[in-house]
């Protein structure tokens, strides 16, 4: 194989596309939770479940993960693209990220709704 | 004035170092200095050519910021004044960096009108209001100090457009005399070329004509989003 540069993988504006929306997604998430615990100071454990246990609250916190998720996994195979220059180790780290991200998003589905 | 200036010569320093001058001079620009140095010592090398900020010859890293010597009053700058080459290029000699990889990039964007129609008698016209869009991206000498300031190109000099070029790229894609812009914008929808810009803006902050990749890049994708949705 010869060892020409090569680029023109013709994607990138769907995933910096998303990767706003994302951002817009966790950041009414977070402005949400905030409004929330302003209005209910002191909120314990029987409070938590209580906000917990309604579908709505499930699925937007679902939807607030797996934003997170596919947010981390352009913030991630950014970074390795810019520092890791080979691209058996790029594929290794891009491959485990996913996987570990699926996993999480797995794991997140068991929490919200396993209780 | 008292300076620090970057010296190496390949062929006989074994590794780069830092030199110490001092030279009579308090105003001017820092291209006047240099050459007061350069009597001291002709072994000194820099490019520089036009000595008005035009050619884009003698951009070097003053201080830590890239800019331009022949604009930058001396006045403006603290002692020891510490000059080094572009970062991110292969240095040749001294102040003297190898372009090669910013100029490849910049021919990579097609940096030309691209009109398969027959030619008219006279010129292609434009409206006043369709050239008033290449006002700030027509502009640019290639001097390289936003690239060379841009941490992704210095990860990725030889897959990342850069600054410079990116701005050029939407000087044509911006031009309505230029028919491929298809054509550019497929080829700048990539993780790289076009990809790796994080939005930082160093590029703004040291270009020595004032001009805005940081905007022309954003101008880029919005055409990109209003082709795709």
């Amino acid at each position: 194989m010869v060892s020409r540069v090569v680029v023109g993988a013709h994607y990138g504006l769907r995933d910096w596309l998303i990767q706003r929306v994302t951002a817009g997604v966790m950041a009414l998430g977070c402005l949400s939770l905030a409004i929330y615990l302003a209005l209910h100071p002191g909120l314990d454990y029987q409070g938590w479940r209580a906000l917990f246990s309604g579908d709505a609250v499930r699925t937007f916190a679902l939807l607030f993960m797996l934003c997170l998720y596919y947010h981390a996994w352009i913030g991630v195979r950014d970074i390795a693209m810019d520092y890791i220059k080979p691209v058996w180790l790029r594929l290794l780290i891009h491959v485990f990220v996913i996987l570990t991200l699926i996993v999480y998003a797995i794991w997140s589905v068991q929490i919200l709704w396993g209780y | 004035m008292k300076f620090r200036i970057y010296r190496y010569n390949p062929e006989t320093d074994a590794s780069p170092y830092m030199q110490a001058y001092e030279v009579d001079i308090s105003q001017g620009m820092l291209l006047d200095a240099i050459l007061l140095i350069k009597q001291q010592d002709d072994s000194l090398s820099l490019r520089k050519s036009c000595r008005e900020g035009v050619c884009g010859s003698d951009a070097m890293n003053i201080n830590g910021r890239n800019g331009l010597a022949c604009i930058t009053p001396l006045s403006t700058l603290k002692e020891p004044v510490v000059l080094r080459p572009l970062p991110g290029l292969p240095v040749i000699r001294d102040l003297i960096v190898d372009m090669t990889q910013f100029f490849r990039q910049y021919h990579s964007i097609k940096p030309y009108l691209v009109n398969n129609d027959p030619p008219p008698e006279t010129e292609r016209l434009q409206s006043p209001a369709q050239r008033e869009h290449l006002n700030g991206l027509y502009e640019c000498i290639l001097c390289g100090c936003c690239t060379t300031s841009c941490p992704s190109f210095w990860w990725n000099p030889d897959k990342f457009v850069g600054p410079a070029g990116l701005l050029q790229a939407y000087r044509f894609i911006a031009d309505t005399r230029d028919q491929a812009t298809i054509e550019r914008l497929d080829d700048l929808e990539d993780p790289y070329r076009l990809f790796r810009c994080h939005t930082i803006m160093n590029c703004v902050d040291v270009c020595p004509k004032e001009l805005n990749p940081t905007e022309a890049i954003g101008h880029i994708k919005d055409m990109m989003v209003r082709r795709l949705v």
